[in-house]
């Protein structure tokens, strides 16, 4: 803290000399100044703590007046800023100068911009949200031609921006220095430097140690500046004698230098038998990092790996667990189909003995990393195998692993790969294990392993044979009544429970469940416990509201409620106040406030039946309802919109550069020649093994044992997927694609259900039957639809002519068609007998194409006695389709038909809008539907509608 | 860059602790305790780098230490630093120490904390390694304690002056 306020304060004299010289505005500059001053010496001049508050305070207020205000020069900003500084190092909130910080530090000029920087690095941190918009400034600045610009947005840069913000080591642009710093090097290494700089005769060793950092930057995937270095590098090896540590540091710089630039053999050669002295060394921090460099080394050169397999042997049962760490890091680099059993296990033992949290975190990850990675390469032996361990991995890491690990684990069992039966033998079996683990008395599990089981068990019950759901809830019953779990686990188990529980036959246990958690102290548990008990009542519901085996299908939402329209125009119609957004009504109530209000008391507006006379403005605000919700949607992120703007920075950092890296990772090296070496050098290895193993005590035999079956398979073959592992620790499940289409509309009417059945209305059950129905004709495929192809026509002229003909043969052929398309699955009460048939000629009237796409319910808009309008939307990939259906009701020749769309204020009609308005006539119904490439077409076009049909 | 300089004893007593990034007080409590926990734990043969410590930032950070009879002196660095570099400039540091308070013990660094101070400001400055020549740290030493010893002096003159 004591270097900002240094900082501080030494930008303050400079600010004060800048104002002295200047002509005539200079009394307007220095009261500025001046007010700084009499500020600062105000403050050393008060005597309580209280005083202070008083005058900062009052210094605020004044001083977010003046940066507000828009005739605030620059300058006076300037001066501001300093102030609010002052304020904030006193510790007083000064966050709404922050955003004029950053302004001043894009417009400025040079000091004004320098002051903008010191004021936002010392304002903001480096997860400030307003950092985003210093970054475009800053870019430009880096860019600048002048060096002071430069050196300024560097040092913000270094100062606040987040590591991964920064585009790490672009040396691209210091190529041309590579031969200065070659240079310097090779004066070093040939003891030029006076003898001042030696260290225990070694000559500036740590100056050594940079230069080699720096040439491995420089010649990272660039083979001309690496040819220049391979000189100095294989002196340095030379140099370096072994005789004291900082020699061996040289060296190991020196190595990892080598490896890193473009490669060259001699070089390589020489490297490898450095390593080979810091692994074999006695000294156990050179053993160290010689396992370190072989991690490093080993990506790109596994045989060395193989020549000093017996020293790792050893290494895993090094005393030293830091040793041991190192070891098992380095196994993991080489994991592979054939050694990953060996080497999870032996990852598992030291995880076991381990007790730091740290090490547990970092290895558990590892372990989840290796075997999700090579599950999903169908790698894992078998599923046994990968759901014990994987047990294992959860029982120990428990509450400390990383939240992505069980997360990816279920992600893993939902999607499955591309084996049905396989993926179901693998939940089958997690299903069963962890009914035996929860089996076992006075276990205490982690509570992120008990919310996998109950996600596990909620899900995938239903593939045991042997137990029923109700013992499954029985087990999860016990574990809910235990106090030991905390409530966020008592959430997933409750909800494993509401799945099991339409499966379940008998449901003794939930209703003792309901009744125990419904009185609940914790509001959370209460309030599922109300939901599975109000779900619970309509258990037919219920089972379409969690489908089996359906965790993978994506659940579309309809954000603007569509579905809600009937509702809304039920409520409206009944003589409900139409809803005004938050804003209208405040408005209203403040213009309620001031103004008297002269006009008489109106009749009520409950007029019988949506037909009535109402006003325009309360169907369109009706209507509005579902915009209005769509929009607050999107604004409830109350953050930055960033639309737009270019995408140069990410979470991952400077995306470009990011890009171009991961693609030279991908890129194979030229492997067939070393592969074929590799391969023989493993034989070589195991017959010599093999020869040797009569002489050898059984102690030796173990080890060469692990040690064939740890470095097994690191030959050509898994040569890629090494090189593919490089920095593995955040790799993802491989993500399938397995929504269907189709199926999405199911999902938005079961959606709708939900909505619909806590809705009070007294017909929402028999509208709840009738989806029901419907969505259970659409899955047996059984709903047949009419081929309606052939009445697709082109102009009204030619539509009218047809209507004639196709009226009087429908008239006939009517009844047949509804024998075809199996009708009798409508089972509606005998009561709604009347409306049902309504309903049914409504239902099939829905358009072929549409049971595709997801669509919004169809709703009436209007009817008489012997017409009725309904609407309904269809979101296509490409558009929304709006389609209107007319409806005769009365059994007469329907004459003609006339659409208008009028212009109006929240819809206008715009070429490019609307394709064009397509109708077809069948049997005594007459649809309309027109394509708009904009997907919210608003639903003031139902309100001209009805006005149409209103006046026919 | 060097994130912290530790020197605490066996028991895990500090004295010293430098920090070049900003923590909290509680938080380089924390950190001094937890690096203890680490470090005190281990054997006299084993290798002198750790990684981990949950609480100095993120993984990537190393813990560089020696033990020399009572005391511990430990470096968090991070990757950018080699840690055979760091673990001899430990010995420079001890060493130097040992110069200027000729044979050094752990009573010189309790009751000379702020010597000790000053001669790590000769070897590093915000985190970075700023000079690792023995000889030129003891004479810059050695003038300080000059220009300190005159400073004394001159005081002392003038209350001699008012009596």
């Amino acid at each position: 803290m004591s270097d900002i306020v240094e900082k501080t304060l030494t930008a303050l004299p400079g600010l004060f000399l800048q104002n002295q010289p200047g002509g005539g505005p200079a009394a307007a500059k220095s009261s500025f100044s001046s007010r700084l001053g009499s500020l600062v010496r105000g403050i050393t001049a008060l005597t309580s703590k209280h005083e202070e508050e008083k005058l900062i305070q009052q210094e605020l207020s004044s001083l977010k007046a003046t940066v507000s205000a828009p005739t605030t020069t620059l300058k006076m900003m300037k001066e501001c800023m300093v102030r609010l500084i002052y304020c904030e190092m006193l510790g007083y909130d000064a966050s709404f100068g922050y955003i004029h910080a950053i302004k001043l530090a894009q417009q400025g000029n040079l000091l004004e911009k320098r002051v903008g920087y010191l004021a936002v690095s010392l304002f903001l941190h480096e997860s400030h949200e307003l950092l985003l918009l210093l970054v475009n400034t800053v870019v430009k600045d880096l860019q600048s031609t002048n060096l002071v610009e430069v050196c300024m947005a560097l040092t913000v840069v270094s100062q606040i921006f987040p590591r991964e913000m920064i585009p790490a080591e672009n040396s691209s642009g210091y190529k041309d220095l590579t031969g200065s710093f070659i240079t310097i090097l090779k004066q070093v290494v040939g003891g030029k430097l006076p003898v001042d700089f030696n260290y225990h005769s070694v000559p500036a060793p740590w100056l050594q140690i940079q230069l080699l950092r720096i040439l491995r930057l420089l010649g990272k995937d660039d083979q001309r500046t690496s040819e220049l270095m391979y000189d100095v590098l294989d002196e340095s090896l030379r140099r370096a004698e072994l005789n004291h540590n900082v020699t061996y540091a040289i060296l190991f710089e020196c190595v990892h230098t080598i490896y890193s630039i473009y490669p060259k053999s001699e070089l390589l050669e020489k490297a490898a038998k450095c390593i080979g002295k810091f692994v074999l060394s006695p000294k156990i921090n050179l053993k160290y990092l010689g396992l370190k460099a072989l991690t490093y080394v080993i990506q790109q050169d596994p045989t060395l790996a193989l020549q000093h397999q017996m020293t790792i042997i050893e290494c895993l049962d090094h005393p030293d667990p830091i040793i041991k760490r190192e070891t098992l890091e380095l196994l993991y680099r080489i994991t592979n189909a054939q050694n990953i059993t060996v080497i999870v296990q032996k990852m598992l033992e030291y995880l076991h003995q381990s007790k730091e949290e740290y090490v547990i975190v970092n290895l558990v990850g590892k372990i989840a990393d290796v075997l999700v990675l090579n599950t999903v390469d169908t790698y894992a032996p078998d599923n046994a195998w990968f759901i014990q361990t994987m047990n294992a991995v959860f029982s120990v890491g428990g509450d400390v692993m990383h939240p992505d690990i069980p997360n990816n684990f279920l992600r893993l069992l939902a999607e499955g790969f591309d084996d049905e039966t396989e993926d179901q033998q693998l939940r089958l079996y997690a299903v069963q294990s962890y009914l035996t683990l929860l089996d076992v008395e006075n276990v205490f599990y982690p509570q992120r392993f008990l919310q996998v089981m109950s996600w596990v068990l909620g899900e995938y019950s239903y593939l045991l044979d042997k137990e029923t759901p109700e013992e499954v809830i029985t087990k999860l019953y016990k574990l809910l009544m235990n106090d030991s779990i905390s409530s966020e686990t008592k959430t997933w188990l409750i909800a494993a429970v509401t799945k099991l529980t339409p499966q379940a036959r008998s449901s003794n246990i939930v209703e003792r469940l309901i009744q125990e958690f419904t009185i609940s102290l914790d509001t959370c548990m209460r309030q599922h416990a109300f939901e599975l008990k109000h779900l619970h009542e309509n258990v037919e519901l219920m089972k379409n509201l969690l489908p089996v085996d359906k965790s993978c299908e994506d659940i579309v939402v309809d954000a603007s409620l569509s579905f809600l329209d009937g509702f809304v125009a039920e409520g409206l119609s009944q003589g409900a106040a139409p809803y005004k957004p938050h804003h209208q009504r405040q408005e209203e109530k403040l213009s309620q406030e001031k103004v008297l209000n002269f006009e008489p008391y109106g009749l009520s507006f409950s007029s019988p039946g949506f037909t009535g006379r109402q006003s325009p403005a309360g169907i369109s605000l009706g209507s509005d309802i579902s915009g209005n919700s769509a929009e607050t949607g999107l604004k409830e992120t109350n953050s930055l919109k960033l639309e737009g703007v270019k995408k140069l920075w990410g979470k991952e950092g400077y995306l470009p550069k990011k890009e171009s890296k991961t693609g030279d990772e991908s890129e194979t090296p030229p492997i067939p020649q070393e592969s074929t070496i590799m391969e023989n050098v493993d034989q070589a290895i195991t017959k010599k093994d093999q020869s040797q193993v009569l002489t050898q005590s059984k102690e030796e035999k173990e080890k060469q044992l692990l040690a064939s079956s740890l470095f097994v398979g690191l030959g050509s073959d898994n040569t890629i997927s090494l090189l593919g592992k490089a920095d593995t620790v955040s790799h993802k499940f491989r993500k399938k694609s397995k929504v269907k289409e189709t199926k999405s509309g199911e999902m938005t009417s079961i959606h709708n259900i939900t909505c619909s059945s806590f809705s009070s209305l007294s017909n929402v059950a028999y509208e709840g039957d009738y989806y029901l129905n419907t969505l259970q004709d659409r899955r047996d495929k059984e709903f047949k639809k009419f081929s309606l192809n052939s009445e697709l026509l082109d102009s009204e002229s030619l539509a009218e002519l047809h209507l004639v003909e196709k009226l009087s043969n429908c008239s006939l052929s009517t009844p047949s068609l509804f024998d075809d398309n199996n009708m009798e699955i409508f089972h509606p009460p005998q009561s709604t007998a009347a409306s049902v048939a309504k309903e049914i000629s409504l239902a099939s009237s829905l358009l072929e194409e549409t049971t595709e796409y997801i669509h919004s319910n169809l709703i009436e808009v209007c009817n008489n006695e012997t017409v009725s309008v309904s609407s309904y939307k269809i979101w296509k990939d490409d558009c929304l389709l709006m389609v209107w259906s007319v409806t005769n009701k009365s059994g007469l020749e329907l004459k003609s038909a006339n659409l208008e769309i009028f212009p109006a204020e929240n819809f206008k009609v715009r070429q490019g809008c609307l394709d064009g308005i397509h109708h077809f006539f069948h049997s005594d119904v007459l649809a309309l539907w027109f394509r708009s490439s904009c997907s919210t077409l608003p639903d003031y076009l139902l309100y001209q509608c009805q006005k149409v049909m209103e006046g026919s | 860059m060097i994130k912290a300089i530790l020197i605490f004893s066996n028991q895990g007593k500090p004295w010293l602790s430098k920090f070049y990034q900003p923590y909290s007080e509680d938080t380089q409590q924390q950190i001094i305790g937890e690096t203890f926990h680490l470090v005190s734990k281990r054997d006299e043969n084993v290798c002198n780098f750790l990684e981990g410590g949950l609480l100095i930032g993120r993984s990537d950070n190393k813990l560089i230490y020696r033990h020399y009879a009572t005391l511990y002196f430990v470096f968090y660095v991070d990757s950018s630093e080699s840690e055979l570099g760091i673990f001899d400039l430990i010995q420079v540091f001890v060493e130097t120490l040992d110069k200027c308070f000729e044979n050094v013990c752990e009573l010189d660094l309790i009751f000379h904390v702020d010597k000790v101070h000053n001669i790590l400001v000769e070897m590093v400055m915000g985190g970075m390694v700023l000079e690792t020549n023995m000889n030129e740290i003891v004479t810059q030493i050695d003038t300080q304690n000059k220009l300190e010893k005159s400073e004394y002096l001159i005081p002392h003159f003038d209350n001699h002056d008012r009596e």
